[in-house]
């Protein structure tokens, strides 16, 4: 399983997608799918990087994809504070512009772009999150 | 990168390749510096724009809404591609934004 360590920082967020994206095409997903992973693992990444480590410092982000016959599977963990997806607000989108949100957009392209998508704590100190684009 | 060309009524911004958290304060920059300047209709020319992120959602909805907020005022997006109007789309946007084929016909759109 290919996987990479990058330090937790925005200027890092093309390469953390870059590794993504390579090994998503190398998997034979379509240009398509691939831009999916993509975008996934970089809207999660900026949410640990803004979220759990509090902007730009010292925090790590531990990146590892898989693939198999159906897709492929991405899975990331940092040892930020603690994240529980529950409690981001669900957007409304029927209201004017000038209401409208843009908390939980981040959570809501994942949930979008990908097939599968499951936080978790890790008991002791961390968070992992997987993600899974079908073929 | 951002370029931007002033025309006489609308003025162009031009990005090109990935928009991200690490990236879009420059677009937000060039955006922010035209709205200053008194200038409301604009266009963002995304025909070299490959990734959009959700940092990038946010830059185009702040502009729009200031833009909006002045009389004839608007942001539109010109070429932006499939994979940008499907996150424009998940983001809520695709009901706000006025999309172009190009900036030729954004242009003649105001």
């Amino acid at each position: 399983m290919p996987k990479a360590i990058f330090a937790a920082r925005y200027e890092n967020l093309a390469r953390i997608c870059e590794f993504v994206s390579s090994n998503a095409k190398t998997a034979g997903l379509d240009d398509s799918a691939a831009y999916a992973v993509e975008l996934a693992t970089n809207e999660a990444a900026t949410n640990i990087i803004e979220h759990g480590y509090g902007g730009n410092g010292d925090g790590k982000i531990e990146c590892a994809i898989e693939a198999d016959d159906g897709g492929v599977t991405v899975v990331l963990l940092d040892w930020g504070k603690p994240f529980d997806a529950s409690k981001v607000p669900q957007a409304n989108y029927s209201v004017p512009l000038e209401d409208l949100p843009l908390r939980g957009v981040g959570l809501r392209l994942i949930r979008g772009f990908m097939d599968e998508v499951q936080f978790e704590r890790i008991p002791g100190d961390g968070n992992r999150l997987m993600m899974r684009k079908s073929r | 990168m951002v370029e931007t060309t002033r025309l006489k009524k609308v003025d162009v911004v031009k990005a090109s390749g990935r928009i991200d958290s690490h990236s879009s304060p420059e677009l937000k920059e060039a955006f922010d510096t035209l709205l200053n300047d008194g200038r409301n209709k604009l266009i963002f020319d995304m025909s070299e724009v490959e990734f959009l992120s959700s940092s990038g959602v946010w830059v185009l909805l702040e502009t729009q809404k200031r833009a909006r907020r002045r009389s004839k005022g608007d942001l539109v997006l010109a070429s932006p591609n499939d994979n940008i109007k499907k996150t424009l789309d998940l983001a809520g946007l695709m009901h706000f934004m006025k999309i172009f084929d190009g900036v030729e016909s954004a242009v003649a759109g105001f």
